[in-house]
């Protein structure tokens, strides 16, 4: 990492420095600000769903453990745990986040087209995420899962007021989703430096523009799936009760309508930075742009038409089984694409493992690991087996907790000199990724194979048969919990650290525009409109 | 001293290379668990302590599915595993110590619509056998019997259709009342009593929340859902003891439902049902007399822990 001894930068310029505390971080209007406290919340978010997990691998490192004796504590903790690495880590890092911060610097515009819309969109989350740990932590919990599914998340099943919580917060953090999608959508289609088409746009940017179209789609039929059953749970209707003609199955179709373009919102961003990532570190523009932006819209759309291979054994006909394989295998051409790309833009380039580039190589290798797995489990004959087991639960910890995840940390080490100015400690960034790298591993590929033996998930107690991974899946756990605390170190140091960074510290790889300006990046990004040639 | 870091990191790369190699060379290539038998020598149909493949198959349905997840998972090893051999060099040849000047290509026609075809065509192997799999397991033609499964918080019921009052609950067994060669979280006290080698219907639904009437050794899956019967037909091919979970989350035992079926051959199951009925004519629960039967179960499950 070169380094300079330029003077203090220019955060205080433009009259700005006055503010105080109060009016900086909780009237922010600024998108650096924002996106900061973003990352700051989805921290915190991390550390409460990683706390969550590791006292699920805990009980679950021996059978027949007592650490959590009640069932429906079991439920609420897999609930909180999922929802909060959802919508409290991965998407406020990767959108709220690194999509403030660097979604306007890239395209040249001096801040977000709604900035105040912004600000609401991040205390919404806030708001999102107390109620949250309230549907935790009040009376006995919302033990349902992160799917919701009723029957059980009726009131005859979940009395008393967690659930609806649960569901009040889902509704929070989808209107902050929703303002900060239209916030994206808006600037990005008007706000564009001079002479940046859209095929111009650097990937990030797409990925951002498409993850707010899926945002913009797909949030508000959850926000109707919940409140439907808010209106079961609470005034008597019967939208999702047999009791009343209504029908679980369609509460299903509604949640997985929005869920599983969820699972895109929460990978597309992460292809955006793995695309950056990639390219700086092999000093090569990145292979086959077009294609790379077309992929991600392929998906998106597609994302939308193939929800119910989620219910495979659930209320659906052989025929739609047929159809809902087919749609979900043809995700696996543009994906194949994306992969293909980065791997072609690394070929005959200049790679450097410095620490973002390890993440970036990690993710690449574990989500396609993910991605097969997905293609076993899109086979609906094979999801007869394998639904709701381990399989199901290593499959997506490989996209998320080791595709989002490592694209998030790749982000974070990329960029954390823009916007903090100071570099991180690259041996102790290296050690952080290799313990994590081989603690997330160790958790989760016996996974599969307890999921093959036909492990259920959400068992807080399991056969004595399946011991022997369990105890090897929390083994590896305590050891990314270990690596996190090198992380925390790695803040620390990064906080402390007295060095300066130059304005485009890694070199000529780095070409987008947020290297043209001074690290830490200025209150107010650019003194004179970019131009793109 | 970064010169030393980054080689480092080369061989740890390359480390995991030959681990994940290692791995998918193993894959099907033997079976991790051997049947264990009971008292009067039927099989076990049960998860085995560091297994890492399917159970052994009880059903023509779960045979094809052992076959057709090998065969997915034999293309996709070889996806990971080209990703992978490629990733190795690229951080051999493409090291910035070892390849200082990046070459500017940026496209190459062929190549990129070769790999859009070559995954749509893996995709259309995939798919054609798979196919037939799903076609397979929605054939309820010429069922022997019909089975109504009924999941309730937190045990399910069994109601044999055709047959008078022989509709009985099956709880798990606590784990202080377990008898010797019975299994922790899978033994239940009246098991599900099947004839081997006959198709039979499940005709599976709920009367409260959500369930999953899932048996892994037999390849059966549904969820069990109030208001709606959904059917998966099995043909269990030998005597013994086949064992599930629900899976499906139903409240806080949802871990504590398991499913035990036992399968007899066609004589026995005959008379065993005969005495059911008569059992259920004077207003009994029918006693289940297989579990007896298969009580000298070995232990073998529970060598673990």
């Amino acid at each position: 990492m070169s380094s300079t001894t330029a003077p203090e930068h220019k955060f205080h310029a433009h009259g700005r420095g006055h503010r105080g505390f109060v009016r900086r971080w909780l009237m922010s209007t600024n998108h650096k600000d924002i996106g900061t406290l973003y990352i700051t919340l989805a921290m915190i978010g991390a550390l409460e769903g990683g706390a969550l997990s590791m006292i699920m691998r805990a009980q679950l490192m021996y059978p027949n453990n007592t650490i959590i004796t009640s069932g429906q504590t079991w439920n609420a903790i897999i609930t909180a745990h999922g929802l909060l690495m959802i919508f409290f880590f991965v998407m406020p890092a990767l959108i709220g986040g690194f999509g403030n911060w660097f979604v306007p610097m890239m395209i040249g515009a001096p801040d977000m087209a709604f900035p105040r819309l912004n600000n609401m969109s991040f205390w919404f989350l806030v708001m999102g995420f107390i109620f949250v740990n309230l549907g935790l932590l009040v009376g006995h919990g919302s033990g349902v899962g992160w799917t919701l599914y009723p029957p059980l998340a009726n009131s005859t099943y979940q009395p008393g007021p967690a659930v609806d919580f649960t569901l009040f917060s889902l509704h929070l953090a989808g209107i902050s989703s929703l303002l900060g999608a239209i916030n994206f959508i808006a600037t990005i289609l008007n706000m564009r430096a001079p002479g940046m088409g859209m095929h111009k746009m650097p990937l990030f940017v797409w990925s951002i523009l498409v993850t707010a179209f899926l945002l913009l789609l797909a949030i508000p039929v959850l926000a109707g799936a919940i409140t439907m059953l808010i209106m079961d749970r609470n005034f008597g209707t019967s939208f999702f009760e047999p009791g009343g003609g209504g029908d679980p199955v369609l509460f299903q179709h509604l949640f997985w309508f929005f869920g599983h373009p969820e699972v895109y919102i929460m990978i597309l961003p992460a292809f955006g930075i793995i695309s950056h990532v990639v390219s700086t570190f092999s000093k090569k523009p990145i292979f086959g742009y077009l294609g790379m932006v077309y992929a991600m819209v392929a998906i998106g759309f597609v994302g939308f038409i193939v929800w119910a291979h989620h219910m495979f054994v659930s209320g659906i006909s052989m025929d739609s089984k047929v159809y809902f394989e087919a749609a979900t295998l043809v995700i696996a051409v543009p994906t194949g694409v994306k992969v293909f790309s980065w791997l072609a833009t690394m070929w005959g380039g200049s790679v450097e493992l410095k620490t973002p580039m390890l993440w970036a190589l990690g993710f690449i290798f574990m989500f396609v690991i993910g991605g097969a797995t997905g293609v076993v489990l899109a086979n609906a004959g094979l999801d007869t087996e394998l639904h709701n087991t381990y399989f199901v639960i290593a499959h997506f910890h490989y996209v998320l907790s080791m595709g989002s995840v490592f694209a998030i940390f790749a982000g974070f080490f990329y960029w954390i000199g823009k916007m903090y100015g100071r570099p991180y400690p690259e041996f102790l960034g290296k050690l952080h990724f290799w313990t994590f790298f081989i603690g997330v591993n160790l958790t989760f590929f016996p996974q599969h194979f307890l999921g093959l033996a036909g492990m259920p998930r959400r068992y807080p107690d399991y056969p004595t048969a399946f011991a022997g991974w369990n105890y090897v899946s929390s083994v590896g756990a305590m050891i990314s919990g270990l690596s996190t605390l090198i992380f925390l170190y790695i803040l620390f140091s990064i906080f402390t650290s007295k060095e300066r960074l130059a304005d485009n510290y890694w070199g000529e790889g780095a070409n987008t525009l947020e290297w043209t300006v001074p690290s830490p990046a200025p209150h107010h990004t650019f003194e004179d409109v970019p131009v793109i040639r | 001293m970064r010169k030393v870091k980054q080689t480092s990191s080369v061989w740890l790369l390359q480390g995991f290379g030959l681990l994940m190699a290692a791995s998918v060379m193993s894959l099907g290539s033997g079976h991790a668990a051997t049947l264990a038998r009971n008292g009067v020598g039927y099989a076990v149909h049960a998860p085995m302590p560091w297994e890492w493949w399917l159970q052994p198959a009880g059903s023509p349905i779960e045979k094809s599915i052992d076959w057709l997840l090998r065969y997915v998972l034999w293309i996709m090893a070889g996806v990971v595993g080209l990703v992978g051999v490629l990733i190795g060099i690229i951080i051999h040849r493409f090291r910035a110590s070892k390849n200082a000047v990046p070459s500017a290509t940026t496209h190459n026609t062929v190549i990129e619509i070769a790999w859009t075809l070559v995954p749509a065509i893996l995709l259309i192997v995939i798919f054609v056998p798979s196919l037939h799999l799903i076609y397979q397991q929605s054939d309820y033609s010429k069922p022997y019997m019909t089975v109504r499964v009924i999941g309730h918080q937190w045990y399910w019921e069994y109601d044999y259709i055709g047959v008078k009052g022989v509709d009985f609950t099956s709880y798990a067994v606590p784990p202080d009342k377990l008898k010797p060669g019975q299994i922790r979280q899978l033994s239940v006290d009246h098991p599900l009593v099947l004839p081997a080698g006959k198709k039979i219907i499940f005709q599976i639904t709920s009367v409260d929340v959500l369930h999953s009437f899932f048996i892994p050794s037999l390849g059966v899956q549904r969820y069990a859902i109030p208001g709606q019967y959904w059917r998966q037909w099995t043909k269990i091919v030998s005597p013994g003891i086949y064992y599930g979970e629900c899976n499906q989350i139903c409240g806080m035992h949802h871990d504590d439902m398991p499913i035990e079926i036992v399968a007899l051959p066609v004589a026995q199951f005959k008379a065993w049902l005969a005495k059911a009925e008569m059992d259920a004519a004077q207003g009994n629960v029918p006693d289940v007399h297989a579990y007896e039967m298969a009580a000298e179960r070995v232990a073998a499950q529970e060598t673990l822990h």
